[in-house]
C-alpha cells in the first residue's frame, strides 16, 4: 500500500510521531446546482499537519468544494475522517471561514459576546462567563488579536474580522480548517503575517488546513500541497510538482501573459530557475490517479 | 395575589392608582414590557419588523374567522391563525427566491383583505374597530394570568436558547457550523413572536402593536455595543415606556397603546445621538 509507506515517511520526516496518520479522504465528491455540475469526481486526501492550497480559475468550483466539505450544501460522494490511533472512521470536525461572512454591523455584539454565543449555552443576556473570556483570549492570542476582545464586531476592519473568524473556527479544535480566500484584500505585511500564522497553527495543532487562494506565487511558498481545481481535480501535488503540471502552467502562464504580474508566480519561477522554497520541505505525494482522471475530463 | 397587588397600588400617592382597572393595566404593562422587549431585540436584529407588523394586522382576520365560527371570544382563533401565518411566511421565505418583504406583503394583503371582507358584511365593521386601537383598561384578571404565563415561557426560552437564537441572527453559516438547526429555530422564533403579538393586540391595538416590539430594542441598539447592555436596556426602556405611557394616558384621557408607543418613540429619539456617526463637513452626494 503506497499510502502506508507515505505515512511512515511522514513520521520520519516531521518527527511528529503522535500524528500524521489522521486523514480526511474525499471520494467521488460531486455537487450539482440545477442541471450543471459545479464539481464532479473530486478525490482528495488531506493529512493532518498539512497545508493544502486550492487554486483554479473563477467558477472552477473551489468555494463549492469547501462548502460541501463544510456541510453547507448537499453533495454526493463521501467525506470520511480517520483517526490515526483508533483507526475509527467518522465525520471530521470542521472549522470553516467562508469568503464573506455577512452580518449586521449595527447589532450590539462584541468579539467576546460572539465567543460566548458559540462556546457556551449560558444565556449571554444575563451572565458573563470567566471561562469563556479566558478561552476567547487564548484563542485570539493565537492569531494575534487578543486586543480585539471587547471591541464591537461592526467596528472591526476586514483584516481584523478575518482573524476573529479564524480564531473562532479554531474553537473547538477542528480536524480540518477550511479557509475560503482569507487573504483577498489583505496588504503585503498582513499577508506575511497571515501565512506565518497559518504555518504556526499547523505546527502547533497538527491540523489539516485547506485554503483557497489565487496568489499562487505566495501560497506555493508555504503550502505542502497545491490542488488545481477546474470542475474536478486537475493536479494535486507538491508546489514543485504543480509547477511542472501542464494544466496549471497553461492557466497561470496564460493569465500571466495577459496581465503582467497578475497571477504571477509560475513563469517567473520557471524563467529564473528558482524552485519555490517550499519544495525543500514538502513531503506530499502526487496522487497520480487523480491527475490522469482530471485529464480525461479535459 | 391580586389582593396584594391592589393593596400595594392603593398605597401609591396617586389618583390613578386607586382605580382597579388602572391597577390591572399597570400590572399588565409591567408584564408586557419584557414580554415584548426580549423578542424585540432579535426582531430588530433579524430585520423582522415588517413580519411582526404583518402578523399584528392579520389579527383582524383571526377575529373574522372567530366571528364566522360563532366564537364569542376570538382569542384562540386569532392565535391559531397568526401562528399558521407565521409558519407559512417562514416556510415561503426559506424555499422561494421571492424577496422576503414581497412574500410578507402578499400574505398580509391577502389575509387583511379576507378579514375586512368577512367583518364588513352587512356593514358591521365598526363593531370590531376596537381592535385597531386596543383597550388596555378592559383587561381582566384572567388575562393577567395568560400574560404572566406567556412571559414565564418567553423567559424560560430566553434562558435556554438565547445564545443559539442570537448566533443565528448574527450569521447562519456560523450557526450551522455549530450544529444549530437554523431553520427549526427560525420557525420557532417566528411562531413565538406571532403568538406574543396576537395575544397583546386586543389591549395595545393593531395599529401600534409593532412599536412595542421594535422601538425599545431599536433605541437600546443605538446606545449599546455589548449584547448584555442591549437586552437589559431594551427591557428597561420598554418598562419605562409602558408604565409612563399608561399613566400619561390616564391624565390625557387617550388610548393607552398609542400613548405607550409615543413615549417609546421619545426614548428612541433621545437615543439617536450621533455618537457613532462619521462626521465631516463634506457630505457625500451633496
Amino acid at each position: 500500500m503506497p499510502e502506508e509507506r507515505d505515512e511512515e515517511n511522514l513520521k520520519k520526516e516531521t518527527g511528529r510521531s503522535q500524528c500524521g496518520g489522521c486523514c480526511t479522504r474525499i471520494s467521488n465528491l460531486a455537487v450539482t446546482v440545477g442541471s450543471t455540475h459545479a464539481i464532479e469526481n473530486v478525490n482528495l486526501h488531506f493529512h493532518c499537519g498539512e497545508f493544502t492550497v486550492i487554486t483554479g480559475p473563477n467558477g472552477a468550483g473551489k468555494s463549492t468544494l469547501l462548502k460541501a466539505i463544510a456541510g453547507e450544501i448537499p453533495y454526493t460522494g463521501e467525506i470520511l475522517f480517520r483517526r490515526f490511533d483508533t483507526n475509527e472512521k467518522m465525520k471530521p470536525k470542521i472549522g470553516y471561514v467562508p469568503q464573506n461572512m455577512p452580518f449586521d454591523p449595527g447589532a450590539p455584539l462584541t468579539v467576546e459576546d460572539l465567543f460566548a454565543l458559540c462556546l457556551s449555552s449560558r444565556p449571554r443576556w444575563l451572565f458573563r462567563s470567566r471561562s469563556v473570556r479566558k478561552t476567547a483570549l487564548e484563542s485570539l492570542g493565537t492569531v494575534e488579536a487578543s486586543h480585539l476582545l471587547s471591541r464591537k464586531l461592526g467596528c472591526l476592519s476586514g483584516g481584523e474580522l478575518q482573524r476573529v473568524f479564524l480564531s473562532l473556527a479554531l474553537n473547538p479544535r477542528p480536524d480540518i480548517l477550511l479557509l475560503d480566500e482569507p487573504v483577498s484584500g489583505v496588504d503585503a505585511a498582513g499577508l506575511n503575517l497571515f501565512y506565518a500564522m497559518i504555518s504556526e497553527l499547523r505546527a502547533k495543532y497538527d491540523l489539516s488546513i485547506v485554503m483557497i487562494s489565487h496568489d499562487f506565487h505566495l501560497s506555493a511558498r508555504y503550502a505542502d500541497r497545491i490542488v488545481f481545481l477546474n470542475k474536478t481535480v486537475l493536479c494535486s501535488g507538491t508546489p514543485a510538482e504543480a509547477l511542472k503540471n501542464e494544466s496549471v502552467n497553461s492557466f497561470f502562464g496564460a493569465a500571466d501573459s495577459r496581465t503582467p504580474g497578475g497571477y504571477g508566480g509560475i513563469s517567473h519561477h520557471c524563467k529564473s530557475g528558482n524552485p519555490p522554497p517550499a519544495a525543500s520541505r514538502t513531503r506530499r505525494i502526487n496522487e497520480a490517479g487523480e491527475n490522469t482522471r482530471g485529464k480525461d475530463h479535459n | 395575589m391580586s389582593g396584594v397587588w391592589a393593596h400595594l397600588c392603593e398605597s401609591f400617592p396617586f389618583e390613578w392608582a386607586q382605580y382597579s382597572f388602572m391597577q390591572n393595566a399597570l400590572l399588565a404593562a409591567i408584564l408586557l414590557a419584557p414580554l415584548f422587549a426580549l423578542p424585540g431585540c432579535l426582531v430588530v436584529n433579524n430585520r423582522m419588523a415588517f413580519f411582526s407588523d404583518a402578523i399584528g394586522h392579520a389579527a383582524l382576520t383571526g377575529v373574522a374567522i372567530g366571528a364566522l365560527a360563532g366564537i364569542a371570544q376570538p382569542l384562540p382563533s386569532m392565535l391559531i391563525f397568526a401562528m399558521c401565518l407565521a409558519f407559512v411566511i417562514s416556510y415561503l421565505r426559506r424555499v422561494s427566491a421571492v424577496p422576503t418583504d414581497t412574500i410578507i406583503s402578499i400574505v398580509m394583503a391577502g389575509s387583511m383583505a379576507l378579514g375586512i371582507v368577512i367583518l364588513s358584511r352587512k356593514g358591521g365593521f365598526s363593531r370590531y374597530s376596537r381592535y385597531l386601537i386596543g383597550d388596555l383598561l378592559s383587561l381582566s384578571a384572567a388575562d393577567l394570568y395568560i400574560i404572566g404565563f406567556t412571559l414565564l415561557f418567553v423567559i424560560a426560552v430566553w434562558l435556554l436558547l438565547f445564545n443559539k437564537f442570537y448566533l443565528i441572527s448574527f450569521n447562519e453559516t456560523i450557526a450551522r457550523s455549530r450544529n444549530i438547526n437554523v431553520w427549526g429555530y427560525d420557525l420557532f422564533f417566528s411562531v413565538m413572536v406571532a403568538f406574543i403579538v396576537t395575544l397583546a393586540v386586543q389591549w395595545i391595538g393593531i395599529l401600534v402593536i409593532n412599536s412595542l416590539l421594535v422601538l425599545p430594542a431599536a433605541a437600546a441598539r443605538n446606545m449599546a455595543s455589548k449584547l448584555r447592555i442591549y437586552v437589559i436596556s431594551a427591557v428597561l426602556i420598554s418598562l419605562m415606556s409602558c408604565v409612563g405611557g399608561l399613566v400619561l394616558s390616564f391624565y390625557l384621557a387617550t388610548a393607552a397603546g398609542a400613548t405607550i408607543a409615543l413615549v417609546a418613540l421619545g426614548f428612541y429619539i433621545f437615543s439617536f445621538v450621533p455618537s457613532c456617526r462619521i462626521t465631516g463637513d463634506k457630505k457625500p452626494g451633496v
